[in-house]
């Protein structure tokens, strides 16, 4: 289980304020999407979640403490992040990646735990990478990369998944499996999951939440039936968007 | 090991497998044992143990960099100790004073570069790798400098402690220390090694401590080198092939990498002094001179086998 709780947070890079005052509480088994235009700090908000960058002002509490206090390791055994950039392609196999994910959790200091090994493998399997496993990385695709990015954040096991753009290079069909798998991970170990991305269709079909960034660090935070309206989103991205709902579903376009 | 042996064997005075076993294990003294213990074994553990060192320290540096072109001396460590040395040399010093000015250099030259780098708040990689390449240029200037400027004899004795040579060498058991501890060190952090050669972004999201890795990489894999040419001058090649070749054969994983550097570079070593001073005996060549002539070829060799794959 992971309560994150974000308390009147303060960002902001060089004189522009990314977000003023954001209030977010997120607890178990719930999915968010973190939208915005383009440098609207979606990746700066995920990056202060890790720590990875200090807040100028509030508080981000997980489990009731303060991230800045927790010991890395510690810190990597419950969050984990997917980066925008991926991984590199670099000569190792698979599977020799997919098992950096277990690092925040390993106990031994030279052989590699059975127990390890299996949910490595599991994770594989989740992104249908089993066939690849013994692959070098820098012969992969850009989508088996992206794959294999996820497979490594799955094989961490961590009770908070925070996803930058986890869609890129993938197809449609992938994009949806992505989802798929992480919904159930989430709801299985009652984690819980931020997703920051620039597909507004995918976040109302997947994240029951949105944090929407606004212009001058303004931000809408609330339910995405609510929150994902044409109003909103035209305001947000700066640009008319429009949008056709058939019964429960809801397709956004730009007008 | 095998190497080790055929260092023991080779040399001025012919002594045959038979004969080693007999002078090393007897106590009586003879003509063989003493050339063995006197001169071959303690040169040929000077080499195993800066082969070592190199070995070790250069897959250190690359992973501390992330640059394939890393080795031991890219921080300018190797030409701190060098104008170290060739000061002593220029003043006539020799052995004990020798090996303390290219230790002092070294040192000096290691607070420089990170003096430099971390002036200006965090320092960075890139900052430290642009610091050391500039410094190492200086260095390459001084020496230049000290080349031209002294006697024939002296250049002599300069240009074969650059290029690395082990005839005046011996270690004592705080070198042996060290290359243990460094071995016992890089199998405790390889797994973090395995994680921070991806990327730091990556590493941090899994959990490990950066900036102390960095600074004790740093500190580690500069005191190895400071050390290793301290005994045999700046022996090439040795610090940058060795771990990419045991990397192109497939060792990736720092937990097997680290001890196998230290064994490869070691024995390589070994082998390459071994050939110096028979080659062309009883002229001794610099045995820095050697690795590059066995190195070169082999790493090519490696390298198309395994782009064919």
């Amino acid at each position: 289980m992971a309560n994150l709780n974000i308390e009147s947070l303060n960002l902001q890079i060089e004189n522009k304020i990314l977000c003023r005052d954001l209030n977010v509480q997120i607890g178990e088994n719930q999915r968010w999407g973190l939208l915005g235009k383009n440098g609207a700090g979606k990746t700066t908000l995920l990056h202060a979640l890790i720590g990875r960058r200090r807040a100028d002002h509030g508080n981000i509490q997980l489990d009731g403490r303060s991230v800045y206090d927790l010991k890395q390791r510690e810190l990597a055994s419950k969050v984990g992040i997917l980066f925008q950039q991926g991984i590199e392609a670099l000569p190792a196999t698979v599977f020799e990646t997919v098992m950096l994910g277990r690092h925040p959790h390993t106990q031994s200091l030279l052989w590699d735990d059975q127990k390890d090994i299996e949910i490595a493998e599991g994770a594989l399997a989740a992104f249908d990478l089993e066939q690849l496993k013994e692959r070098s990385v820098d012969t992969l695709s850009g989508g088996e990369l992206q794959r294999l990015a996820l497979a490594m954040l799955l094989a961490q096991t961590p009770q908070l998944f925070l996803l930058d753009e986890p869609s890129n290079h993938l197809d449609v069909a992938f994009q949806v499996k992505l989802l798929t798998v992480l919904t159930a991970e989430v709801a299985e170990t009652s984690a819980s999951l931020i997703m920051a991305t620039h597909d507004i269709n995918l976040a109302f079909r997947f994240c029951e939440n949105i944090i929407l960034l606004l212009e001058g660090g303004e931000s809408l935070v609330g339910r995405s039936v609510d929150v994902l309206t044409e109003e909103n989103l035209s305001q947000a991205y700066g640009c008319p968007i429009k949008s056709v709902s058939s019964g429960e579903h809801r397709l956004f376009y730009p007008a | 090991m095998a190497s080790i042996i055929f260092s023991l064997l080779s040399g001025s005075v012919d002594i045959t497998v038979a004969q080693l076993a007999e002078s090393l294990f007897s106590s009586e003294p003879s003509l063989n044992s003493q050339v063995l213990q006197e001169i071959r074994v303690p040169r040929t553990m000077a080499a195993f143990v800066t082969g070592g060192l190199l070995a070790l320290s250069g897959a250190i540096m690359q992973v501390l960099l992330r640059n394939p072109l890393a080795d031991p001396y890219i921080l300018g460590i190797s030409g701190g100790a060098a104008v170290g040395a060739l000061s002593a040399i220029l003043i006539g010093a020799t052995g004990f004073w020798l090996s303390n000015a290219a230790f002092a250099g070294a040192l000096f030259s290691i607070f420089l570069v990170f003096g430099i780098a971390n002036k200006f708040g965090n320092w960075s990689v890139t900052r430290l790798l642009l610091t050391g390449v500039v410094v190492s240029a200086g260095w390459g200037a001084v020496i230049n400098i000290l080349l031209t400027t002294s006697s024939t004899n002296n250049v002599q004795s300069m240009l074969f402690w650059l290029m690395g040579d082990l005839s005046q060498s011996s270690v004592n058991s705080a070198h042996y220390l060290l290359l243990l501890a460094g071995l016992v060190g890089g199998i405790v952090v390889s797994r973090s090694l395995n994680v921070l050669i991806r990327g730091e972004l990556l590493a941090v999201s899994l959990g490990v401590n950066v900036q102390s890795l960095r600074l004790l990489l740093f500190f580690s894999a500069s005191v190895f080198t400071a050390t290793a040419v301290t005994i045999a001058g700046s022996v090439g090649f040795v610090g940058l092939i060795i771990p990419h070749m045991l990397r192109l054969l497939g060792a990736r994983d720092h937990r097997l990498l680290i001890p196998s550097c230290v064994l490869l570079g070691g024995s390589f070593l070994v082998l390459a002094d071994s050939l110096a001073r028979t080659l062309i005996a009883p002229q001794q060549l610099p045995v820095g001179v050697v690795t590059a002539v066995i190195g070169v070829p082999v790493f090519i060799l490696i390298l198309r086998s395994t782009i064919r794959k």
